[in-house]
């Protein structure tokens, strides 16, 4: 269950970020930005085939004692960010990456839409609703 | 009751069969009531007049209250409405012939089971009423009745809507809308009638001759944006209707988005997920879309796609996506290529076109969940272009192989840490090239003697040989031409070791085909004769060879200045580090 779900563009822009509202939002803003220095240094650190998925997923970027940021990059740069309590039980390697992959294609989806223009901000409802699913459930 | 005449009470009282049991039963009530409006409505009293489409009966007393109701209701002018429910149908059809409002049937709460329990309030003798109407005749009549009644009904109603929307293809709606406006109201709002998938089959052979074809995501876009709808309401449409996720319309989800954009603009509120009639006739108009179609797709796909092993509902969903016979999808298709060619150079992604990245998609999401789908629609657009590149693919991918092969064997200097640097470029398909450039000698050096002994048992027997060695030969060729240009001294034994370490970081071309020179080394010593008859094709070989070669060079000169310059700084950090580290040793020894 994640805290934060940040959608990042190509730019380094957000296009989509979402926090468990009952945290302090600002907080997670700030982790999802300094986490994407991270992401930068593991792109260009790369291997060989840019092209194969093992390489789209991240993994931990970096873990603090509060919380685990884990990454993913796309093909066209854009960066899925998760941020994880740290306190849940630790969500294994294949639950994150399935996350990843259920934001991947339900962000394409988005993109398939062709009243959504790439760049904008992503305003689906059938995306909110995954996220929501992939969130903490609190009250 | 206002009826005069005991006559008249005794007749209905007769035809509904009460005299005959005693008693009001419910369905003898229903029926009674009935025939109070016929005679109302001075029809005469007979079983028949209970299909007919009645005002409610008027009863004195209860007069008030039901004028009340309708006054009440027309202030509420906004036309939002829950898709009704059949029972509901009745009730606003009787209604419309006081007040066009829909919203009427908000008011009423389907009468629940009106069969049940006597009348105590207008309410549940309107229900009554319905019932008995329902009870009375066949639903078909009924029907029919209604959509005689409804059009007279649907004109005035529907001419405020109609207003606002000047745009031609709204009015050519507004008038079409009438009739569907009927059929929404009419059983289910979400069910798609046959005047309404006439209508939308005619829009849709406007976009695009065909009907089993796709029409495209912008070419939809532009026609469902002259609806005037906001935009995020027609990106929420779409989300509902493009079901298979393509980018595309089929027809059927054609139909499903304008019947939702017809509903939304006759004011029902869009449902968060695909009602359920629209979803059936959405599978119903697939099937005879899909079948005739699907022979020629498949073998198209084949065709294009055969290396790839694909699940059939994949093909399914892609054959669409590579159907081609029509201008719209001749578009389509014609950026299928491109995109494929322009993937074919290296797989770059950041800026494709918008349908060519849901395209891609589409290859990759039916795949569904599984880990190698990005890399098997990276390969899968690799495919397709041209064959003389692929074998270079391919080859990059073999020598993947070959570099595990090395990394068991042990090769010295060969590290992980050196094949990231390669595809650090920001030009792609110099990187791309850059790899094969280097597994080039890997490949030679990994089986030299295969390499080398094939070209020159190719030059020496002119021997057919399997397709595999073709590229081999090709650079088996290159290799040569260089090392010949560099003289392949016997420095090149002992330089097998040397090289491979500096190799690592300093690229250099000449090393690195030292490297490849050295095991063959001996061979090279003996089979020195350059390939002398240089076939023409060979010749051509051979050139584009050393056009990508020296491509590569660049690339690989450009990359070994900026590899130099990091590694001074990292060496300017490290010695700063040992200084400090110097300085601090002797404080905490003290």
């Amino acid at each position: 269950m994640a805290v934060c779900i940040a959608v990042i563009a190509k730019e380094n822009y957000p296009l989509y970020i979402r926090s468990v509202p009952t945290q302090n939002e600002l907080k997670f803003h700030y982790t999802v930005h300094t986490s994407l220095d991270v992401v930068e240094e593991k792109i260009s650190a790369v291997g060989k085939s840019l092209g194969d998925q093992r390489e789209l997923y991240l993994g931990l970027l970096y873990p603090t004692e509060d919380y685990k940021v884990y990454g993913y990059v796309t093909n066209s740069k854009v960066k899925f960010v998760i941020v994880v309590d740290s306190s849940n039980t630790s969500l294994r390697d294949n639950e994150i990456r399935s996350m990843f992959r259920k934001l991947h294609n339900s962000f394409t989806d988005v993109m398939c839409n062709p009243f959504h223009n790439p760049g904008d901000t992503i305003q689906s409802k059938a995306f909110d609703g995954i996220v929501s699913g992939m969130m903490v459930q609190t009250g | 009751e206002s009826l005069d005449g005991c006559t008249l009470l005794l007749q209905v009282t007769e035809v509904c069969g009460a005299k005959r049991l005693g008693y009001f039963g419910t369905p003898q009530f229903f029926v009674a009531l009935k025939l109070l409006a016929a005679a109302q409505s001075g029809l005469p009293v007979h079983l028949e007049s209970v299909t007919a489409n009645l005002p409610l009966p008027r009863f004195v007393g209860l007069k008030t209250e039901p004028e009340m109701r309708y006054s009440a209701v027309p202030p509420a002018a906004d036309a939002q409405c829950a898709p009704g429910s059949v029972s509901r149908t009745p009730a606003d059809r009787s209604f419309r012939h006081l007040e066009a409002n829909v919203d009427k049937k908000e008011s009423w709460s389907p009468p629940p089971s009106p069969c049940s329990s006597p009348p105590r309030s207008p309410l549940t003798y309107r229900g009554y009423s319905y019932s008995k109407q329902r009870n009375g005749a066949d639903a078909q009549t009924a029907h029919e009745s209604k959509a005689s009644s409804r059009p007279s009904v649907q004109l005035e109603r529907l001419s405020s809507p109609g207003g606002p929307s000047v745009e031609p293809p709204a009015l050519t709606r507004a008038p079409s809308s009438e009739r569907l406006e009927q059929d929404h109201c009419d059983d289910d709002p979400w069910r798609i009638t046959e005047e309404q998938l006439e209508y939308y089959t005619n829009q849709f052979r406007g976009l695009q001759p065909n009907l089993g074809s796709l029409i495209l995501g912008t070419i939809a876009k532009n026609f469902f944006t002259k609806s005037k709808l906001p935009i995020p309401e027609l990106s929420h449409i779409w989300e509902l209707s493009d079901v298979d996720r393509d980018g595309a319309l089929t027809f059927s989800e054609f139909c499903t988005a304008f019947h939702l954009i017809v509903a939304r603009k006759n004011g029902y509120p869009l449902p968060e997920s695909l009602p359920l009639t629209l979803q059936t006739g959405f599978t119903q108009q697939d099937v005879p879309d899909t079948p005739g179609s699907a022979e020629p797709l498949i073998v198209f796909e084949e065709a294009e796609l055969s290396q790839k092993d694909r699940s059939v509902p994949e093909s399914l969903a892609t054959t669409q996506d590579l159907k081609e016979e029509q201008p719209g999808v001749c578009v389509k298709r014609a950026t299928q290529e491109k995109r494929t060619l322009q993937l074919g150079a290296f797989p770059e992604r950041p800026e494709p076109p918008h349908d060519l990245d849901p395209h891609m998609r589409t290859k990759t999401r039916p795949r569904s969940y599984s880990s190698t789908s990005i890399e098997d629609a990276m390969k899968k657009a690799e495919e397709p272009p041209t064959p003389p590149p692929r074998p270079q693919r391919n080859h990059s991918r073999a020598s993947s192989l070959d570099l595990n092969k090395l990394f068991q064997q042990g090769a010295p200097g060969i590290k992980s840490g050196w094949l990231p640097l390669p595809p650090a470029l920001p030009p792609r398909p110099p990187a791309s090239q850059v790899p094969h450039f280097i597994n080039v000698p890997e490949k030679t050096v990994q089986q030299p003697n295969f390499a080398d002994f094939s070209h020159f048992r190719e030059e020496e027997e002119s021997s057919v040989k399997p397709e595999e060695r073709g590229p081999r030969s090709r650079f088996g060729p290159n290799t040569e031409d260089l090392t010949n240009a560099s003289k392949q001294d016997a420095i090149g034994v002992s330089h097998s070791q040397a090289p491979q370490k500096p190799v690592r970081r300093k690229y250099h071309p000449d090393s690195q085909n030292l490297e490849a020179v050295p095991p063959p080394a001996v061979s090279f010593a003996t089979t020195t004769k350059p390939a002398p008859k240089p076939s023409s094709k060979q010749k051509r070989e051979i050139q584009v060879a050393i056009r990508k070669n020296k491509e590569t060079n660049a690339v690989l000169t450009r990359l070994n200045s900026e590899l130099q310059q990091q590694l001074k700084v990292v060496h300017q950090d490290r010695v700063t580090l040992e200084s400090q580290l110097e300085l601090l040793r002797p404080a905490a020894s003290t």
